[in-house]
């Protein structure tokens, strides 16, 4: 049986919006009976773009985070609807089915993700039907993904076996595996948002003058064990990605080139530019 | 003879059976002749021969003969010609060449002479199909939008969906390029701009101007109320009535005042469509009347234009540079990219949406190097990574002229070509060394100016000058927020002098970012919309290019010389003079000649017939524009707008336009032609579009084609302006100019509604720009640019300065201003006139706020009028019920001044105060502070023009001073301003 999953790679989303807008373009003004009723003008975000700034200037990066219904296979929406007003089709995709959950306000609060949203004139929780109506229609994709310009979002309809072996191939991941919802969404490079970096540059003195230490070994070190190690870059910038936040001390240690080595504590809470180290 | 009469005879019996055949079948032409009773007579001109037709109730019958006094009369000078022109095969050429020589007469009032015209050319349209008919009662049209074609999904002639173009296995393949062992290939659909994904909601607009109105307290024949222009409200009118105003306003200031007291301008950005854009269907009419234009300022090229042009020509590019071939270029041979105030992910160059993104992909995956100087942390290095450097605003000369000295003092230069294709490198080296002022341009010199570590800088320079780079200065053949600030001159013309340093046009050393130059087929004649599409104008369009000999039309000529500079019209209306400097783009001394308003002999603006409302928020110090609206020196404000937005609240009437969607049109992809040359290369296929009329008008609103066609039947110009036809007409007309007739027929090409062009195969893809110049050969790249006078040695040999050289003292500037303080002979650090230097101002105002083009609207497209844009996170922030404006400030400036994020701040300086939402971020370093211009929403919280705006328009704070005093330009991106919270309360006069 082939269902529905979604791929999202941090990485290439670069905040476009354009899964964002089609999307209501899709659902604002427009019912498509069976599956939902029009989404509010302004509001709902069934696709809703998270903006993760990470560093201080000038050592910076940003990322986003398209986040839609993640079309759990153990969905709490489901379980907290009353009357099977949510239900998962065998093609995988969530739908509250807007007649039968009339009035049912938990179905909002049921979702870990905050991905189902409450439609104050009409009086229903609502959310990404996964564009359920145009996929029987023979689509092949969802407008969110249609319209994605940078191949950040992919709609993959394939068996669970072969769906696996994408997540391993890929390295793929869900948002907050703890919720144990088991999304159908899987995010690529979520490191860019969810964790975060010590980054810095090194810079000697040459002839009076101060240059950018291109190709110094910069080691990283917890508790004493070397965790990490790499080269700093033509600016004499390096960094370290994939920590944790309020991971607690870090030792930086810099070795280049007819300088005496340089070691370095900082504390990481969140993403940190160390500044300029001078040898 | 007898031939050519009984031919004649014959067609004119066939006529009435065609049109009676035409009634039966189509139900929509039957309706078309149950709206008019009269009598049409078509005859020879020495009444030899006729046949009168007689519409009457729905019915048409004809009889031979002359009719003593018939309501109109279509005159033929002969029967051959009759004969000739009256097939439905006819030429339009022989039509075109009959009116001019007065072969072919028609007389009788406008409305129902053009009724007729458009009536018997409705005999070739009506029936035909068009759209793809999807089931369900749903049909899929096309249109096209300054962010990309689209499909448009229409039920009961309401829009419910609009989508980029997925292409089918009919369309053309895509091309391959092959670089470093991979292969490209574009994806086989066309990307689509967020303001044009916004497009349905912007057409239910609420907004939406849906019938003609009146200020309430404007009396045309009495009291006019100027003062309360902007102030009070509206009242509904008839169309009739709204016409019947403009048509006798036209009329009474002509006879009042003289030539030139009708003044009218656009915004620079349209809905798209050749036919009904302000190149085409504006100025066909404006002619026809005679007005003083307003003449836009090179506003997204500016120092290129006013500066850089001079060392290197490329005057038909407004100073910037060309693009042939540079994607396959940049894939096969570049090592780094070098974006300078560059930031394609969010301009889409200009109409390209992201057809540009997957290209810089590829150069990401082949493991391009890429660099980005920008005050701002922008989209596309958040997106391709790399180093981020941040001049302070406005010093960004300070930073070339510093690379420039690294590379002189540690010889990273290209010796042989500087002494090869160049002229004058010693003077500007020697002022870099400091042989000229004392000073050496030094990276620690340019450390305190603009504040980039001196190390990075060599850093920068020395992988600069050993790698094959490409300078992608400004996101597409120039441009860039760099160009528009005081010192936007020096900037741009130093970004041409490095890459002249380092080898212009050798493989994998060139201008661009892969945003334009893709191999698609340059040769195939599909016209931009600045050649003037139905214009009829010579002068001020390219139509006398291409387009006048494919698509023969009546010419149409201004009379009235006057012209009111852009940035000046507030001047213009309030002191009643101002002076200018042309954007001119046939030579590099076009700008010199300065013209002065008003014009010898003419009268000053009595009148002013706006077209759209955008200046508030995309011109400078824009309290000014709303100063003037409200001057008695303006008897009159007409406003053919969208929407109700913007100048067009300070109008005393209101002509309710549609949009593209709700009117026919054709055009092609992000092709605009004129300044930005096959700009259809930064597409990964060329597509033309048929826009269809997908629904109709909304309200009583029409067509500007129409409203312009409602005002010329009263004033007896409605032949010459329409010639007769409808939209759908002009559109075929179109289409017959272009190369499409050798690929699809017109029945098809209508009823699919778009048709991807071919790409070339790989040997005839075009030569990359300045290899010939590299290489010492005659110029190969598929452009007359310059034009033949301005080579001075040979044709296509050489630039197009005096010395064909790329010159870096330049000749023009000698013969023009050798003296001139604000732009030298080289290029060199000017300090900005409003910026840290600027001592006084810079303790009152210590914030450099730069104000970029937006990146989730188009000018003002997309924006504001309740569109779904208005939602994205990163445009507006709603706060208790109203969506605010954004403005980015450091943490360290912002903790400063107790600003959160999602404050409401007041952002100030002399010239006035907007109120935004804050963003507190690491994007912008500490004393920068980032918004984007180009808001549509001007809502003063009092008086307009003294008031704080919440609406957003930056632009109110930003200088109106000329980048340099010789130029038409603005400096937008040199602006002091001051930030603190908003209490709501306050309101400054």
């Amino acid at each position: 049986m082939k269902k529905w999953n979604l791929i999202i790679d941090v990485e290439k989303c670069e905040d476009c919006n354009d899964c964002f807008l089609s999307c209501k373009d899709e659902h604002v003004d427009n019912d498509w009976p069976g599956y939902s009723v029009s989404q509010p003008r302004h509001g709902h975000r069934w696709m809703n773009i998270m903006r993760k700034e990470r560093g201080q200037y000038p050592l910076i990066d940003v990322a986003y985070r398209p986040t839609p219904c993640m079309h759990c296979d153990s969905a709490p929406c489901i379980k907290a609807a009353r009357g099977n007003a949510v239900y998962k089709r065998n093609d995988g995709i969530v739908i509250i089915d807007p007649i039968k959950a009339k009035g049912q306000q938990q179905v909002v609060k049921a979702c870990p993700y905050g991905a189902v949203w409450w439609n104050e004139e009409k009086d229903i929780p609502q959310k990404c039907t996964f564009c359920a109506h145009l996929l029987d229609e023979g689509w092949t994709k969802p407008r969110c993904v249609q319209a994605c310009p940078t191949g950040a979002l992919r709609a993959i309809y394939a068996e669970d076996s072969e769906m696996e072996r994408i997540i391993k191939a890929e390295d793929l991941e869900v948002l907050h595996p703890e919720y144990k919802t088991r999304p159908r969404v899987y995010y690529k490079n979520l490191y860019l948002y969810e964790k975060c970096f010590i980054a810095g540059s090194v810079a000697f003195e040459k002839d009076g003058a101060i240059e950018c230490a291109q190709g110094a070994t910069v080691s990283l070190f917890k508790d004493s064990n070397k965790i990490a190690e790499t080269t700093t870059d033509t600016f004499g910038d390096f960094k370290f990605d994939k920590l944790d936040e309020n991971s607690g001390n870090y030792t930086l240690e810099i070795v280049y080139q007819g300088h005496k080595k340089k070691a370095l504590d900082v504390e990481l809470k969140t993403s940190l530019n160390a500044g300029t180290i001078h040898l | 003879m007898a031939f050519d009469k009984a031919q004649f005879s014959i067609i004119l019996f066939g006529l009435e059976k065609i049109m009676k055949y035409a009634a039966r079948k189509y139900p929509s032409f039957a309706a078309r002749l149950k709206e008019k009773n009269f009598i049409a007579q078509i005859k020879l001109r020495d009444n030899s021969q006729g046949r009168y037709f007689i519409f009457k109730d729905g019915k048409v019958r004809s009889k031979n003969g002359i009719y003593p006094s018939p309501d109109i009369t279509m005159t033929f000078q002969s029967a051959a010609l009759a004969a000739k022109l009256m097939k439905p095969w006819r030429s339009q050429l022989d039509v075109i060449s009959a009116m001019k020589n007065f072969q072919l007469g028609l007389e009788g009032p406008d409305e129902l002479t053009i009724w007729f015209s458009e009536t018997l050319n409705l005999l070739f349209t009506a029936g035909l199909k068009y759209g793809t008919d999807m089931g369900g009662g749903i049909k899929r049209y096309t249109s096209n939008t300054n962010g990309g074609p689209v499909f448009v999904y229409v039920k009961n002639n309401k829009i419910i969906r609009i989508t980029p173009i997925e292409f089918d296995e009919t369309d053309a393949k895509p091309w391959t390029i092959k670089a470093r062992g991979k292969s490209f290939t574009p994806p086989r659909r066309t990307t689509i701009a967020p303001h044009a994904l916004a497009w349905k909601s912007m057409v239910y607009s609420p907004d939406r101007l849906l019938y003609p109105m009146k200020r309430v307290d404007f009396d045309p024949d009495g009291n006019r109320n100027c003062h309360n222009r902007g102030i009070s409200s509206y009242e509904r009118i008839s169309w009739d009535e709204a016409t019947d105003i403009v048509a006798r306003e036209i009329r009474r200031v002509k006879r009042e005042y003289g030539p030139g007291a009708i003044l009218n301008g656009s915004g620079s950005h349209h809905t798209w469509g050749h036919l009904g854009y302000w190149l085409s269907a504006r100025l066909r009419f404006f002619n026809t009347i005679g007005f003083t234009p307003v003449v836009h300022n090179p506003d997204s090229w500016e120092g290129w234009y006013w500066g850089a042009m001079h060392h290197w020509g490329q005057s038909m590019h407004l100073g910037g540079s060309e693009t042939y071939s540079t994607v396959e270029d940049c894939l096969k041979n570049c090592e780094m990219v070098v974006f300078w105030s560059s930031d394609p992910e969010s301009t889409n160059g200009v109409y390209g949406a992201f057809e540009g993104t997957v290209r810089r992909q590829w150069l990401k995956e082949l493991g391009v190097k890429m660099v980005h100087i920008d005050p701002f942390y922008n989209h596309t290095a958040a997106l391709l990574g790399g180093k981020w450097i941040a001049p302070r605003p406005a010093t960004g000369n300070a930073l070339a002229l510093a690379i420039a000295y690294v590379w002189i003092t540690e010889g990273l230069y290209d010796k042989e070509y500087v002494a090869k294709r160049t002229l004058g490198f010693e003077k500007w080296r020697d002022y870099i060394l400091g042989k000229e002022d004392g000073v050496p341009k030094t990276p620690e010199w340019q450390e305190k100016e603009a504040g980039v570590p001196a190390k990075d800088v060599r850093a920068l320079a020395r992988e600069w000058g050993t790698r094959k780079t490409y300078l992608a200065a400004g996101g597409i053949i120039g441009f860039g927020s760099a160009c528009r600030c005081a010192t936007g001159n020096e900037w741009a013309r130093s970004m041409v002098c490095l890459m002249a340093m380092q080898g212009l046009g050798k493989p994998g050393i060139n201008m661009g970012c892969a945003q334009q130059g893709a191999p698609v087929d340059t040769r195939f004649y599909f016209p931009g919309y600045a050649e003037g599409g139905l214009s009829g104008d010579l002068q001020g369009t390219a139509l006398a290019v291409n387009m006048y000999q494919r698509m023969p039309q009546l010419p149409t000529v201004n009379t009235v010389y006057q012209r009111v500079p852009r940035l000046r019209i507030p001047e213009a209306i309030l002191e009643g003079k101002c002076e200018g400097y042309p954007t001119d783009s046939a030579t590099i001394e076009g700008q010199f000649l300065k013209f002065d308003y008003p014009a010898p002999g003419h009268s000053p603006v009595r009148m002013y017939y706006k077209y759209g409302g955008s200046h508030f928020g995309t011109m400078a110090e824009t309290n000014r524009y709303a100063k003037a609206y409200r001057s008695e020196n303006l008897e009159f404000v007409v406003n053919q707008s969208i929407w109700f937005e913007g100048e067009a609240k300070f109008a005393d009437v209101l002509l309710p336009a549609c949009t593209s969607f709700e009117r026919w049109d054709i055009s092609e992809f992000a092709n605009c032609g004129g300044y930005v040359q096959h700009s259809f290369t930064q597409c990964n296929h060329r597509v033309a579009i048929m826009q269809h009329k997908c629904i109709d008008p909304l309200g009583e609103s029409k067509s500007d084609f129409q409203i312009f066609l409602e005002i010329s039947k009263k004033l007896g110009v409605a032949a010459p302006f329409s010639e007769g036809m409808t939209e759908l007409d002009w559109c075929k007309r179109l289409f017959n100019a272009t190369d499409l007739p050798n690929f699809i027929s017109w029945k098809k090409f209508l009823k699919k509604g778009y048709f991807v062009i071919p790409a070339p195969k790989e040997e005839l893809r075009d030569p990359v720009s300045f290899r010939w110049f590299a290489e010492g050969r005659p110029k190969d790249t598929p452009e007359v640019s310059p034009l033949p006078a301005d080579y001075t040695e040979k044709f296509g040999m050489g630039l197009q300065t005096q010395s064909g050289k790329l010159e870096f003292e330049c000749s023009s500037l000698k013969r023009f201003d050798p003296d001139d303080p604000e732009r030298p002979l080289i290029s060199k650090y000017i300090p900005a006139w409003e910026g840290h230097h600027t001592k006084e101002l810079y303790q009152k105002y210590p914030l450099q706020l730069i104000s970029p083009h937006p990146r989730y609207s188009f000018h003002t497209m997309g924006d504001g009028k309740d569109s779904m844009v208005n939602d994205v996170k990163d445009h507006r922030i709603l706060i208790d019920g109203y969506y605010y404006w954004i403005i980015r400030i450091n943490t360290k400036d912002a903790e400063a001044r107790g600003i959160k994020e999602n404050d409401l701040v007041k952002v100030f300086n002399d010239r006035g105060a907007v109120i935004c939402a804050a963003q507190v971020t690491e994007r912008v370093p500490p004393g920068t502070v980032h918004s984007y211009e180009s808001s549509a929403v001007y809502d003063p919280v009092d008086e307009p023009g003294y008031s704080p705006d919440r609406g957003g328009c930056i632009n109110l704070l930003t200088p109106s001073r000329m980048m340099i005093k010789k130029s038409h330009s603005m400096a937008a991106n040199s602006c002091l301003v001051q930030i603190e919270l908003w209490d709501g309360e306050e309101v400054t006069k």
